[in-house]
């Protein structure tokens, strides 16, 4: 009884994690028709800023606890400078080609950011372990978690409820589901689809910051990290569905609960089964469960 | 005369629309028949069916005595039915020799696979002439002008030695003054092999030279079926396909 | 004398490279080595993209190859190159002649996907395989080819010699391949599946043929380098590996068989100067370069790209 009860409570942990990681992800392809490789990179992002800032604000003396907003504050600055910077910079330039084409761009575009990561931030791990423990632990029942998990799982929630109403709600919400479903009638429309491009890009760049500062407080912020990532929001987002959000949800759901199990029951098959899971799912359902349906065009 | 295709009762529904409802033809050998029909009355969804694109929702197509309902395109092809399409579907990179290459090299193994006449050597150059194709010998596909596009197109699908040819909109695309003339060469280069045509037009003038029958289609059915001239006189057909003239001495003059 | 330019090219350095072999110092004989065997590999990625599909995944067989030459050392005391090399063709077409059935379903982003899936399920696989080694691999070396005891140091041409050939017979075969007629398929494949199978030939089974070709490239390649290094290890399968596999493919382009070569050779190159000169921004001029031809030499990237399917 209690593992299961440690699973589901990790399993929830670990999903909440993956779907802020992934959803911007989905965002950014459902939108663009991108599959973004760099996303990790972002991810790396936000980790370092979060840690360059985080332990800034502690050093300065500042109350601990507004270290979370700095967090916060951390993903957003990536957010409104490399997610600009790729999209006018880059981006623009390759619009058009081909979606393989464009995958390439954007592992170019990954690469390109590893290393100037690690100009940037160094070779060595960093970490910043205050906010972490600042919130002490709870219990339930026999087990014990880190209160700062059950801010990932708040946060995350936040997020997706947040984006869900955005879309479903406000007008830009709106105009952003009309790209999403045939971007030539959408410029037909009037839309100016250049500018939902750059927000769109710029809000998937800052999500995927704030999963990576998130994360920040919990790991060794060291290179390789984004080539980690990057597989499993990949595998998240296909088995959900390009471009879906509800789909990233589900898709975070199913690997972080697949992953909890085995972790728990059988570690052995931890790092494969969420490939597994992924090509059982691309098996059953070629474009992923929720795919946002394409028109044939004959 | 024996009769090489046969529609029993085939029916077509897409959720609520139907393409296709209650038709039964049969085509007998070496004719030639057009199929017209505004857009949306299942001229195509008919081809579709017979060549395998789209299975039947009931009803039954017979080639020859053999039932070919819902067999793959690939099988259907190899029992010697071919067909061009309304957009020409070529190898956009690879030359026009280069395209008839591949067709007549997937048609000589498929005859061996226990297909129809087999290809010779020589034939892709056959083809090249027999269609005019001499002067874009070389060129891409990709680059063609579309009346040539549409000429490799029904090049390539007589490649495949069809007893049944099926041509949707052979001219669409192709100039006015350019119709004639593509029509005479298709026709002519299938005069050396006994082929039954049938082909989805929208220009009465081609439907009214090239053919012997008509069957006009309209929400899914066929309105008239019989001989070219009496079939571009009826009423019905005026009425759902070709239009209602306001000069009537001049729809007599269109249509003799 | 043969007729075509590129086959007296690949028999000019067929001879070149095995006459010159004894008298090539260490690093380039390593060097090339590596180059063959990576050159192999991407010659099989050509004739995937070729028939219009990018793997991400060919580090699949890569390592998949590599661990059977590995595994026939230290499991079974093998250590002869030509039945290592026997094994690493043995398992990849077994697994290739499966997964392709699945495979050759799907296209573009979600064959990619599915590919990269596969591997990192291999990676995961072998890095929680403690009698394999997990993360650290193991060791592997050699002793004769082809039943022919090696004498004292000359295993280290032997390795050499095999790669030659190996790349040589890839290379040659490939280009008969391409030429013949099922060859031709791919790239008609590529531009109109439709047509393809409205003229009577299946899709399916010439992309499953040449993704099983490709797969036994990747394997050679993969057995090959292990050999040579003397090692193998999980990171093999990491998305990263075929990651570079396809950023050579880029950059060669599909026009030739000797591209990939020339391709590999000039990665290889490039990466252990950079690497050691600057190992912090190797992968940055990789990602630069990468862009440059994507963007400015479309010429080599067309031909892959500009499909057309079903309507």
């Amino acid at each position: 009884m209690n593992q299961i009860a440690a699973i589901l409570i990790d399993g929830i942990i670990y999903s909440s994690w993956l779907f802020v990681i992934a959803v911007g992800l989905t965002l950014i392809y459902g939108v663009m028709k991108i599959l973004n490789v760099a996303h990790g990179s972002l991810y790396a992002l936000g980790a370092y800023a979060a840690t360059a800032f985080g332990g800034y604000w502690i050093a300065q003396g500042h109350p601990p606890l507004g270290s979370y907003g700095m967090l916060v504050v951390a993903a957003v600055a990536v957010g409104l400078t490399a997610g600009p910077l790729i999209e006018r910079g880059l981006l623009r330039l390759v619009y058009g080609k081909e979606e393989v084409v464009l995958v390439l761009v954007t592992y170019a575009v990954f690469l390109i950011l590893e290393d100037l990561t690690k100009l940037a931030f160094g070779v060595d791990p960093l970490s910043i372990p205050q906010p972490y423990g600042l919130l002490g632990s709870i219990e339930v029942g026999d087990l014990i978690y880190p209160t700062y998990s059950l801010v990932v799982v708040l946060l995350s929630v936040v997020v997706g409820i947040g984006l869900a109403m955005t879309l479903n709600r406000t007008r830009h919400g709106k105009i952003l589901q009309a790209v999403i479903h045939d971007r030539e009638m959408a410029a037909a429309t009037g839309i100016n689809v250049s500018r939902v491009y750059l927000v769109t890009f710029t809000i998937g760049t800052a999500l995927a910051a704030l999963g990576g500062a998130l994360t920040a407080p919990t790991i060794s912020v060291q290179p390789g990290i984004a080539a980690e990532v990057i597989v499993l929001a990949f595998a998240v987002v296909v088995i959900g569905g390009l471009g879906s959000l509800g789909g990233a949800a589900l898709g975070a759901v199913i690997v972080g609960m697949v992953r909890a199990w085995a972790v728990h029951k059988w570690p052995e098959v931890e790092l494969f089964s969420v490939y597994a899971v992924m090509a059982a799912v691309l098996v059953m359902r070629p474009k992923g469960l929720f795919a946002v349906p394409e028109a044939r065009k004959i | 005369m024996s009769v090489i295709l046969e529609a029993r009762r085939l029916n077509k529904s897409f959720g609520a629309v139907t393409a296709a409802a209650d038709i039964s033809v049969g085509v007998q050998r070496d004719s030639v028949v057009g199929l017209i029909g505004s857009n949306g009355a299942g001229k195509t969804t008919f081809l579709n069916m017979v060549t395998g694109y789209l299975a039947p929702t009931s009803g039954s197509i017979h080639y020859g005595d053999r039932d070919i309902t819902g067999m793959a395109p690939r099988e259907i092809t190899r029992l010697g039915i071919c067909r061009s399409f309304q957009i020409p579907q070529l190898f956009d990179n690879l030359s026009v020799r280069e395209n008839l290459r591949v067709g007549v090299g997937i048609a000589a193994r498929c005859a061996r696979a226990g297909g129809h006449t087999p290809g010779e050597a020589g034939e892709i150059d056959t083809f090249i002439e027999r269609f005019n194709l001499g002067g874009y010998r070389d060129q891409l596909a990709g680059l063609l002008p579309e009346g040539v596009r549409k000429l490799l197109d029904i090049a390539m699908a007589v490649a495949g030695h069809p007893n049944l040819l099926l041509l949707d909109e052979p001219t669409s695309g192709v100039s006015a003054d350019e119709k004639f003339r593509l029509m005479d060469m298709v026709m002519g280069a299938l005069k050396a092999q006994g082929v039954t045509v049938l082909f989805v037009e929208h220009d009465m003038e081609i439907v009214a030279r090239y053919t012997q029958r008509i069957l006009a289609f309209y929400e899914g059915r066929i309105i008239a079926d019989g001989e070219a001239q009496a079939v571009l006189r009826d009423a019905d057909v005026r009425r759902h396909v070709i239009g209602e003239e306001l000069h009537p001495g001049r729809a007599e003059a269109a249509g003799g | 004398m043969p007729r075509d330019r590129t086959t007296r090219i690949l028999l000019g350095a067929l001879l070149v490279l095995l006459g010159a072999g004894p008298f090539l110092p260490k690093w380039a004989m390593f060097m090339l080595n590596v180059s063959l065997s990576w050159g192999t590999v991407v010659l099989g990625m050509m004739l995937l993209m070729r028939t219009g599909l990018v793997s991400f995944g060919q580090g699949l067989y890569y390592c998949l190859g590599a661990y059977a030459a590995g595994v026939s050392y230290a499991k079974l005391g093998i250590g002869d190159i030509a039945v290592m090399l026997l094994a690493s063709t043995a398992v990849t077409v077994a697994v290739s002649a499966v997964l392709g059935l699945l495979l050759a379903k799907y296209r573009d982003i979600f064959f990619a996907m599915l590919s990269l899936a596969f591997s990192m399920i291999l990676f995961g696989l072998l890095v929680k395989t403690s009698e394999l080694g997990s993360t650290d691999g193991f060791g592997l070396s050699v002793a004769s080819v082809a039943g022919v005891p090696l004498a004292e140091g000359w295993d280290r041409y032997a390795v050499f010699a095999s790669a030659v050939v190996v790349a040589f017979g890839a290379a040659l075969g490939m280009q008969r391949y391409l030429d013949s007629h099922t060859g031709r398929l791919a790239g008609a494949i590529r531009d109109n599946e439709l047509r393809v199978e409205y003229m009577g030939a299946s899709v399916r089974r010439v992309i499953h043929l040449n993704y099983v070709i490709s797969a036994v490239l990747a394997g050679l390649g993969g057995g090959l380098v292990g050999i040579t290094i003397g090692h193998v290890d999980p990171e093999m399968a990491f998305w990263t590996t075929s990651g570079e596999f396809v950023f050579i493919a880029i950059l060669s382009g599909t026009g030739n068989v000797l591209a990939p070569f020339l391709g590999a050779t000039i990665f290889e190159t490039v990466r252990s100067f950079a690497y050691e000169y600057s190992p912090n921004t190797w992968q940055l001029v990789l990602g630069i370069t990468m862009l440059l031809v994507i963007v400015f030499l479309p010429g080599g990237l067309w031909s892959v790209f500009t499909r057309r399917r079903t309507p």
